[in-house]
């Protein structure tokens, strides 16, 4: 039985197989009743609309069929059940479960206790898989995965996203740019494990200075409470905003990608030039959780 | 007391049981700890620390009367203190003599430290922790502890 927990289970050639297996799908290799008589169950015990709603689509174009239990079902659950029982009585009913939880590791427990496949949507700070493979379909639908130069931008020290795709980036042969203000910046044991994954990663503070050597510029959300502030807040958003002046000084085939929603990172301004791929990777989260589903149950 | 009285109260033999040696200084309370005994249990068990010992300077020595410990306890033991022995003692000799050597995965001995793992929650597992060379990752959350590895002991 395979279980999707996190991003570090995965060999190089497992994510390029299902990136592969995603690209067909996208192609329109598939039937629509690949799933058809499979039961599907979402537990989010914290409201992720976009991320279910994928998921929900993707059984859906496979023929499936899918239970849900909201959060707030859920969370009347977790006043009196465990995680543990929850898991064991849904695995009864469905024959796999997407599961998102507040709790760092909540996924891995699930899998311990499930007689059925579980697919890690999020565990509070922890991995959040099915993201970092869409970031990784779209980076390569566009580009090759080798040589190329990425910028991770915004709040790389919180971001949960952008721990576990530079952990993927890191199988891959790229450099990271690290671009992030003070208090923000990538945390230096990851930094540590990247290195001794002998991947380059270098560190700036503004983004002007790398703008032009990248080829990838992933940004992400700033969030407002991490500042004591609101002025401090503001000067360090207004500095880090992807606008269209400063991606005239970006190589052309420059891609932007964010793992939405967004707030003001990106000046909408920018959502007709070429560079902004983010709409379409937030449409590209269907068809690797196509593959997904299909290589738990299929 | 004098030096001789003292010397045979630390050496004093017993007749079957465990005698963890070569304890690294001020580690035999949290050994206990590790091997879950405490004050309530019923074994009869003699403490000595700071003992001066050749081979590492000063060294702890804990006797435990009537209990072998088993291989898998004795492991837990290697996190704090990698150059204990453990002989088992069977009608006052020396029944059998080894070392300890840490596991590579630990149940239900370290606490993770971070306060969001699920292993901090009332779910019905233990912590799990797979060793690796700088020190303990949580194997719910991969939180990893580099020091002060006792301070986490359950
Ligand atoms: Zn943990």
């Amino acid at each position: 039985m395979k279980h999707i927990i996190s991003i570090r289970d995965f060999t190089r050639e497992e994510l390029d197989g299902l990136l592969d297996h995603a690209r067909r799908i996208e192609q329109g290799g598939y039937a629509g009743n690949e799933l058809a008589g499979r039961i599907l169950a979402l537990l989010f015990f914290e409201p992720s609309t976009r991320t279910r709603i994928s998921f929900e689509t993707a059984m859906a174009r496979l023929g499936g069929e899918r239970i849900s239990l909201d959060c707030v079902e859920a969370s009347s659950i977790v006043k009196g059940e465990s995680l543990a029982d929850t898991i064991r009585v849904i695995s009864g009913y469905a024959d796999a479960i997407v599961l998102r939880h507040p709790k760092e590791g909540a996924a891995r427990l699930a899998a311990e206790f499930a007689s059925v496949p579980v697919i890690n949507a999020g565990d509070g700070a922890g991995q959040h898989p099915s993201q970092t493979l869409l970031d990784l379909y779209t980076i390569r639908e566009h580009l090759p995965l080798r040589g190329i130069e990425i910028g991770l931008l915004g709040d790389l020290r919180y971001g949960r996203t952008v721990h576990s795709l530079t952990y993927a980036l890191s199988l891959y042969d790229v450099m990271v740019h690290a671009i992030a203000p003070e208090g923000l910046k990538l945390p230096q044991n990851v930094i540590h494990e990247m290195k001794e994954r002998e991947m380059e990663v270098h560190e700036w503070s503004d983004i002007s200075k790398i703008i032009g050597d990248l080829d990838v510029l992933y940004v992400t959300r700033i969030q407002r409470e991490r500042f004591p502030d609101a002025a401090s807040y503001y000067s360090v958003a207004s500095s880090y905003r992807v606008t269209p002046e400063l991606l005239a000084g970006g190589k052309p085939h420059l891609i932007v990608l964010h793992p939405l929603p967004r707030l003001d990172e990106i000046d909408p301004r920018v959502d007709s030039l070429p560079h902004a791929r983010y709409f379409e990777q937030a449409r590209n989260a269907v068809p690797v959780r196509m593959a997904l589903l299909k290589e738990v149950m299929g | 007391m004098s030096n001789a009285a003292g010397k045979a109260l630390l050496i004093s033999p017993i007749r079957n049981g465990t005698v963890i040696d070569h304890i690294s200084a001020g580690e035999a309370l949290n050994v206990l700890k590790i091997l879950g005994i405490t004050g309530s249990t019923t074994e009869c068990l003699s403490i000595a620390t700071n003992v001066t010992s050749g081979r590492i300077g000063k060294k702890d020595i804990v006797k435990i009367e009537n209990r072998e410990l088993k291989k898998e306890e004795v492991d837990r033991i290697a996190l704090i203190a990698p150059k204990a022995t453990i002989n088992i003692i069977r009608n006052f000799g020396v029944f059998e003599k080894k070392g300890v050597r840490i596991p590579p995965v630990l149940k239900g001995v370290v606490r993770c430290p971070n306060p969001g793992c699920i292993s901090n929650t009332m779910e019905p597992i233990q912590s799990t922790f797979e060793v690796i060379p700088k020190g303990l990752r949580c194997m719910y959350c991969d939180w990893v502890i580099t020091k002060d590895i006792a301070n986490y002991i359950i």
